[in-house]
């Protein structure tokens, strides 16, 4: 998965550009990490955590605030596999790809999701609901096979079982999305 | 009556088996019938297998429930604790029943993980009530020096729990011998290993004892700031870890002078990881805490010489930390008592894959593998075919079915081509392919080299893709040794432990089932019935209901036949996609 991240995803016209964030939400951040040794990754991580991705601008306002290299940053951010540089979905399915999952058939599963949401690795549907992920393991390896959805972890599953999760929670999206219309 | 006390494990795995759920419904009725009992939560004890657990003591004794979803709550509160009559057929064990499940615990020795589903592991009285913090004040009370804490740890035998076996005692002393103003004690807690889950088991149940074994190492080496270095993917492990620091700083136990030893100074942070395998590697993990790439440096100098900012450092797994404190309390005899020759104490696994118990385990050193997967893990799931376990992840290799009276300790199982690893320990019966799963390690090695290196980044991935064409049918005579000759150029000249361990898998299993490859390559056929494309699938007359589910499920149409009427598969169309095995209800779908 790193070695694809290092080549940076060229932006096409078709892809929707996110709204300008507000960086101003950015600044306790700043302040709290600007001084300190190492800040280069927990700066990332809080970023992440505002935003659920790191915006272009969001570099940017390290690089003036901080003195951060841009490259250095942008090295960083693409070497791990936590960080995202374009906004994921609202609820991210993780699909643990550990050992035990393995040998328990979770491949089956996750080639179902996919096809039920027209997904590879690593996208965002197009609605933005879901971001499909595959990870190494979760440490639930006796419950295998395992998929996370937020903080919720689900085991023992089928392609079928998994299939009915991901279909609630999108029925749930959509009754959501009627409610505020 | 003394008032019950009913204790839900919570732990991630427990979690997921919806223990969440049934620790709530422990509360609403309590509260909806005001009745008089205590409940408390603790983490996990390893018997994954019968998550939700929940223990129950009263006046005669402790009882252990097993698969206590939502829906039993109630039947248990009505019983056991209103009635006081247990309900043996839900119990694990207690001093009167004992169900077949509570094998599990037999043979057992708890060190490391003492304290792991005993106590709540968010408070720290109940450490302390359990012998925490006890050896720090052995030290400051009986003046012990550091070079006596070092011999202790020395003479207690115990070697990195991590996977690479190095006696901890000579790396505290070689971090001891280099003199520096500033120290660093750094907790390595970047499990990585797919299919090793022992250190997210001992961070979320007993985070204090890991907190204690770095200040005694802290102690040792002369250092005054420490790290622990955490996935993100271990969201419960952080939280805990948080909860422990505050308590600790609260009492006095980390700041300044702690224990009443003057200029010991001690402060604890954690770094969480961002997500890469490869810093699982010291000289990785510390450029990563840096806030760099976590790339490994050449080692000379060693992290105890040159480490995270260029001053000694000392880096010890989590379970490695997590004994130190028993070590120092009962005293290093009690530690060698257990084990072999060369490997002293216990070691935790993570017993997983097709095994009838999965879960964690801890073992003296020295038991033998098949005595781990039949006595406490109850055999193979299905009573099928036992074949072969991987042990040591990405790193390891596959120990087939007739070494598996090789005992456990780190010579052992390094003279059979795996490691002894961190303790993932994956058991696989007749239907699982070796091959496939050679290759999927190297998909994930191949995806976490960090490019440095050139044999590691570029090998890996040509290995990737000779086992991917094995799998598929295009397997070419001669693979087998080009598969050999670049694992050991990758061996040969990589910089750090990723590269030189990451073609173990596929060596080992080319040693244990050569025949395997051979029956991939020549006769593109999969003896374990695995791998799909080497398959070919058929109706089984008898079987079909003539439903359609695998017709419509077919993506290349190459199934045909009327309805309510025996279907056929139209082998030259078939493309092995396996959707039609999935889709039919009725087993009527035959490999071969």
């Amino acid at each position: 998965m790193r070695i694809k991240r290092i080549i940076p995803e060229p932006i096409t016209d078709s892809d929707p550009m996110p709204e300008t964030p507000d960086l101003a939400l950015m600044n306790p951040l700043i302040e709290k990490y600007k001084t300190r040794k190492g800040n280069l990754i927990p700066l990332l991580q809080g970023t992440q955590e505002i935003y659920g991705y790191i915006p272009r601008e969001a570099f940017l306002k390290l690089n003036h605030e901080t003195g951060l290299k841009l490259n250095e940053m942008y090295g960083v951010a693409t070497f791990y596999a936590q960080f995202r540089l374009k906004p994921a979905g609202k609820h991210i399915i993780k699909m643990c790809h550990g050992t035990a999952c393995h040998v328990q058939g979770v491949t089956a599963i996750t080639d179902e999701l996919s096809d039920l949401l027209n997904l590879k690795d690593g996208e965002t549907t197009e609605d933005r609901i879901f971001t499909l992920e595959t990870v190494a393991c979760l440490g639930c390896c006796s419950l295998a096979p395992v998929m996370m959805i937020e903080e919720e972890t689900y085991g023992k599953l089928t392609p079928k079982e998994a299939s009915k999760i991901v279909k609630e929670i999108r029925r749930n999206e959509k009754l959501l999305e009627n409610e505020e219309n | 009556m003394k008032k019950a006390t009913v204790i839900v494990g919570l732990g991630s795995c427990g979690l997921a088996a919806g223990a969440g759920k049934t620790f709530d419904e422990f509360h609403r009725i309590r509260q909806a019938d005001k009745l008089d009992f205590e409940i408390k939560k603790t983490s996990c004890i390893g018997m994954c297998f019968r998550e939700p657990l929940v223990e129950i003591i009263d006046d005669t004794g402790k009882y252990l429930y097993g698969s206590v979803d939502v829906k039993r709550v109630d039947e248990i509160i009505e019983k056991h604790i209103k009635n006081f009559s247990p309900i043996p057929e839900y119990i694990i064990e207690s001093e009167k029943y004992k169900s077949e499940d509570a094998s599990f615990f037999d043979g057992q020795v708890k060190i490391t993980l003492r304290n792991c589903g005993h106590i709540d592991p968010e408070s720290i009285e109940e450490y302390e009530l359990m012998g925490g913090y006890e050896a720090m004040r052995k030290i400051s009370n009986t003046n012990m020096s550091h070079e006596k804490v070092i011999q202790s740890v020395l003479d207690s035998g115990i070697r990195g729990r991590g996977g690479g076996g190095f006696p901890a005692g000579l790396k505290w002393k070689f971090a001891r011998n280099n003199n520096s103003d500033k120290k660093y004690v750094i907790c390595n807690a970047d499990e990585g290993d797919p299919g090793a889950f022992m250190d997210r088991s001992i961070l979320e149940g007993d985070p204090h004892s890991v907190i204690e074994g770095m200040m005694i190492c802290a102690y040792a080496i002369g250092a005054s700031e420490g790290y622990i270095y955490c996935r993100a993917e271990y969201p419960l492990a952080i939280k805990r870890l948080n909860i422990a620091l505050d308590q600790a700083r609260k009492k006095g136990y980390l700041g300044e002078n702690i224990f009443g030893i003057p200029n010991f100074n001690l402060e604890i942070q954690i770094k969480e990881g961002a997500g890469a395998f490869v810093c699982g590697e010291e000289t990785a993990l510390i450029a990563s805490i840096e806030g760099e790439r976590g790339m490994p440096r050449r080692r000379p100098p060693f992290p105890a010489e040159s480490g995270l900012w260029k001053h000694p450092t000392n880096i010890n797994n989590v379970e490695t930390l997590a004994n130190i404190p028993w070590i120092i309390y009962n005293g290093p005899q009690e530690f060698a008592k257990y084990g072999t020759e060369k490997s002293k104490g216990t070691k935790v696994f993570a017993l997983t894959g097709k095994i009838k118990h999965g879960g964690l385990v801890e073992v003296p050193m020295g038991i033998t593998i098949k005595d781990i997967i039949y006595k406490l893990g109850g055999g193979i799931t299905g009573d099928k075919k036992f074949k072969a376990v991987q042990l040591g992840g990405p790193s390891g290799g596959c120990i087939p079915e007739y070494l598996s009276h090789t005992i456990v300790d780190y010579d052992s199982v390094n003279a059979t081509g795996a490691i002894m690893g961190s303790g993932g320990m994956v058991v696989m019966d007749e239907t699982t392919c070796v091959v496939d799963v050679a290759k999927f390690f190297l998909d994930f090695t191949q995806k976490e080299s960090c490019g440095k290196c050139t044999f590691c980044r570029i090998g890996t991935k040509r290995m990737l893709e000779i086992l991917t064409r094995i799998t598929e049918g295009q397997g070419r005579q001669g693979d087998i040794e080009l598969l050999e000759e670049i694992a050991h150029t990758i061996k040969d000249s990589s910089l750090c432990g990723l590269g030189q361990t990451a073609p173990n898998p596929v060596l080992t299993t080319i040693k244990y089932f050569r025949d395997e490859y051979e029956a991939h390559i020549r006769d593109h056929k999969c003896p374990a019935l695995s791998c799909k494309k080497l398959l070919t699938y058929e109706v089984i007359a008898k079987n079909c209901t003539g439903c359609m589910a695998c017709a419509k499920g077919c993506p290349v149409d190459a199934i045909e036949g009327e309805k309510k009427q025996v279907h056929h598969i139209l082998q030259d169309v078939c493309i092995q996609c396996g959707v039609c095995f999935t889709k039919c209800k009725f087993k009527a779908i035959r490999l071969s």
